[in-house]
């Protein structure tokens, strides 16, 4: 009833409620019909498919590229490890309580190392896979990780540093972070890709991966550091008085009470940039990388499935959004676990 | 017992002043490197360094200009047509944002559960997919499946939507409404950086200004009306699909971080507001715009900042369906002719840059002016 009269109480509000109903019942439908009644889930060409419903073969069939890009096909067990890897990492700093620092150290020592030793090989009679062979959402998944790993210290430091006394340092980082800042993140991509080799010795060439790390790297840097700044500016001064009072040294007092304090207060702030990071990585897409978009849109200029951008789209679209919730489902849970403890209070 | 010092460096003392030169030091030292290695690089493809290239003639052709191109133009044109077409983009999309993230932040407010959760929906949706694949997605799914230029929609009197563009009335302005338009504009510049210009000046008489502006302009001007001969349209102004889907793409991604921005202003304020309005006999609406609304700008216009300079930023996402923006165009095509790629590099930050950094400035301005007159 209450409901009822939420929808209708008013002339107004029900005039709305009838519209949104005449909205949905108007696609509602006609979305579900294509997208499930209609639609075609197994099929060797796009020929075979129904003409009126998505034609999910074409998603099917491209699946392991979608996922792994050209990574070959024998090895990616290799690939599958890595992100079983990463996931009991995650999931165990989120609900491993007391013992959340040993997986917090498998998943910024154990799996970076162990996952470059397993995607590269190389090494320990795994076949070598050329960094141009990464692909798919794969890559989207490496790019984020990376650059959140390189990028996390530099902020940190970016961060101390434009709060620092001396001109030198804080104008630096100031003019460094408001330079990363203003540009975008597709040209500086762009920029990187071409003139980064430019800028090297004659005859050292660099993978367009590791091109795309470093542009990212700095670019995110500058965002991070800014959120960090402000977790470091909501720890009151009491807190490195009292450090120092102890007798704590000045850089001590800030790296182990002041520093921790801040990036517990900064988790929204770094959880929204990993995923603008996660969503930016299919930028590189644009620059001659074949992360998931890149992929994708490859696979559609394929003769046998010509014409599918729908239901191509619509799976990077729902492969984005299931990861990108996922993340958010976790930031939330770290969060409210010991995020908003505000300092002192623990 | 010496108590430790307070910062580790006093400013001025001899550590201090030897860490900072050691600094300098190293920052030159590696500008120097790259700079060795770029001046190497380029001496063995014997390219030369200079922005003499910006007077060359360009020689190729825009598909869409805002501001007049022939194939005669220079490099140095070429980058401010461009640099056009990003900003009647960005233009294009701060308003559309802004009006679908008020409806949206309107609708999640509303009271009515169907409106609020179809916004929430909308929200989550839109933000949690990368702004690319929306762009990507409208561009060839949603504009593709729209008529051929016989069977076009009919969107108002002179306007038309079909799969190659939105063709729109073009006006050819009186040459004396430039006149008088860049003499307003002066005035609310010269108002705006003046004594504090208040309220009135500040936010009313602009809004007053340029509706009176676009008034006399609409009327003075000569009307282009595009017409259908044959298999095609004739006359008016052809926004490309290009820009149809940057456009639509930037301005739903942003919405959804608007509304959110919108929402959280609105919610900061006390509650007591509301129910003072009323209780003075106000309608519901008219509490939402007389009385709310107004004073949530203030927290607003910070954060709304930001997002609007993103939209800048993303009109360069262009490249990707080939809108002829100033990355497209003078980042690539200029670029690869002119095989200049560290000036072009310098112009094309610098520009972006230059935007940013004067945007932010102006806003912080009328954010101060606007926070000092106290509740």
């Amino acid at each position: 009833m209450k409901f009822l009269r939420a929808l209708f109480g008013t002339p107004a509000n029900a005039l709305l409620s009838v519209a949104m109903i005449a909205l949905f019942a108007a696609t509602v439908p006609r979305f579900l019909r294509w997208a499930f009644l209609d639609a075609t889930w197994d099929a060797m060409s796009r020929r075979a498919c129904a003409p009126d419903g998505a034609c999910w073969a074409f998603v099917k069939a491209r699946f392991p590229l979608f996922i792994y890009g050209r990574y070959p096909a024998t090895e990616h067990w290799r690939v599958d490890l890595c992100f079983l890897l990463l996931a009991i990492a995650c999931l165990g700093c989120l609900f491993a309580g007391r013992r959340r620092g040993m997986f917090l150290l498998m998943l910024l020592v154990g799996v970076p190392v162990v996952g470059g030793v397993l995607l590269a090989g190389g090494i320990f009679g795994l076949p070598l896979v050329e960094t141009a062979d990464w692909g798919g959402l794969m890559l989207n998944v490496i790019l984020s990780f990376i650059t959140i790993a390189l990028a996390l210290p530099i902020s940190v430091l970016l961060a101390f540093g434009r709060r620092s006394s001396l001109p030198v340092v804080s104008w630096g980082s100031t003019a460094f972070i408001e330079f990363w800042r203003g540009v975008p993140l597709l040209a500086v991509l762009f920029m990187g890709l071409i003139m980064l080799p430019m800028f090297l010795p004659d005859g050292m060439t660099v993978p367009n991966l590791v091109r795309a790390v470093v542009v990212l790297t700095l670019f995110e840097s500058a965002y991070l550091a800014e959120t960090i700044r402000g977790g470091l500016q909501g720890v009151p001064s009491g807190q490195a008085e009292a450090a120092m009072a102890l007798g704590m040294h000045h850089s001590q007092a800030q790296v182990l009470i002041v520093l921790p304090q801040a990036l517990r207060m900064s988790i929204p702030g770094i959880i929204n940039i990993v995923v603008d990071l996660f969503k930016d990585t299919t930028l590189v897409s644009i620059v001659g990388l074949f992360d998931l978009m890149g992929v994708i849109t490859q696979s559609l200029k394929d003769p046998s499935w010509v014409g599918l951008a729908t239901e191509g789209y619509t799976f990077a679209a729902v492969a984005f959004f299931v990861c990108c919730l996922l993340f958010s489902l976790a930031g939330g849970f770290m969060e409210r676990q010991f995020g908003n403890a505000g300092p002192g209070k623990r | 017992m010496r108590p430790p010092p307070r910062t580790p460096f006093r400013v001025g003392s001899a550590k201090a002043l030897i860490w900072q030169f050691l600094a300098v030091t190293l920052f030159f030292a590696f500008v120097l490197w790259a700079g060795h290695n770029a001046a190497g690089n380029m001496a063995r493809r014997s390219i030369t360094f200079g922005f003499d290239f910006l007077v060359r003639t360009a020689g190729f052709d825009i598909p869409f200009h805002l501001l007049s191109w022939d194939v005669s133009d220079t490099y140095g044109w070429a980058l401010i047509v461009t640099f056009g077409n990003s900003l009647l983009a960005a233009a294009l999309s701060i308003v559309l944002a802004s009006l679908l993230g008020l409806l949206l932040a309107l609708m999640r407010l509303s009271g009515n559960p169907l409106a609020a959760g179809t916004s929430r929906a909308i929200m989550e949706i839109v933000r949690n997919t990368p702004q690319l694949v929306q762009i990507i997605f409208i561009y060839f799914v949603v504009l593709q499946s729209l008529p051929p230029p016989r069977q076009s929609f009919v969107l108002g009197s002179g306007v038309y939507l079909n799969v190659r563009g939105l063709l729109v009335p073009e006006a050819t302005l009186d040459p004396r409404m430039w006149l008088l338009g860049a003499l307003a504009l002066g005035l609310m510049i010269v108002g705006w950086f003046g004594r504090r210009p208040g309220r009135i000046a500040g936010l009313v008489l602009p809004v007053v200004l340029l509706l009176a502006w676009l008034i006399a302009a609409g009327l003075t001007a000569d009307w282009l009306i595009p017409e259908l001969k044959g298999f095609n349209f004739v006359g008016g102004l052809r926004l490309p699909p290009e820009l149809l889907a940057l456009w639509l793409g930037i301005s739903i991604y942003t919405s959804a971080f608007i509304s959110e921005i919108i929402r959280a202003s609105i919610l900061g304020l006390p509650h007591g507001q509301t129910e003072a309005a009323l209780s003075v006999g106000l309608t519901r609406w008219q509490v939402m715009f007389l009385v709310i609304l107004p004073q949530a700008l203030r927290t607003l216009i910070p954060p709304l900042t930001s997002q609007y300079l993103n939209v800048i930023k993303s009109t360069t996402l262009g490249a990707a369906i080939a809108y002829p923006d100033v990355l497209q165009i003078f980042g690539r095509t200029v670029l690869n002719q002119s095989g200049r790629a560290v000036e072009v590099m310098v112009l094309l930050l610098g520009l972006f840059l230059a935007v940013n950094l004067l945007t932010s400035a102006a806003m912080n301005r009328w954010n101060r002016k606007l926070a000092l007159q106290g509740r």
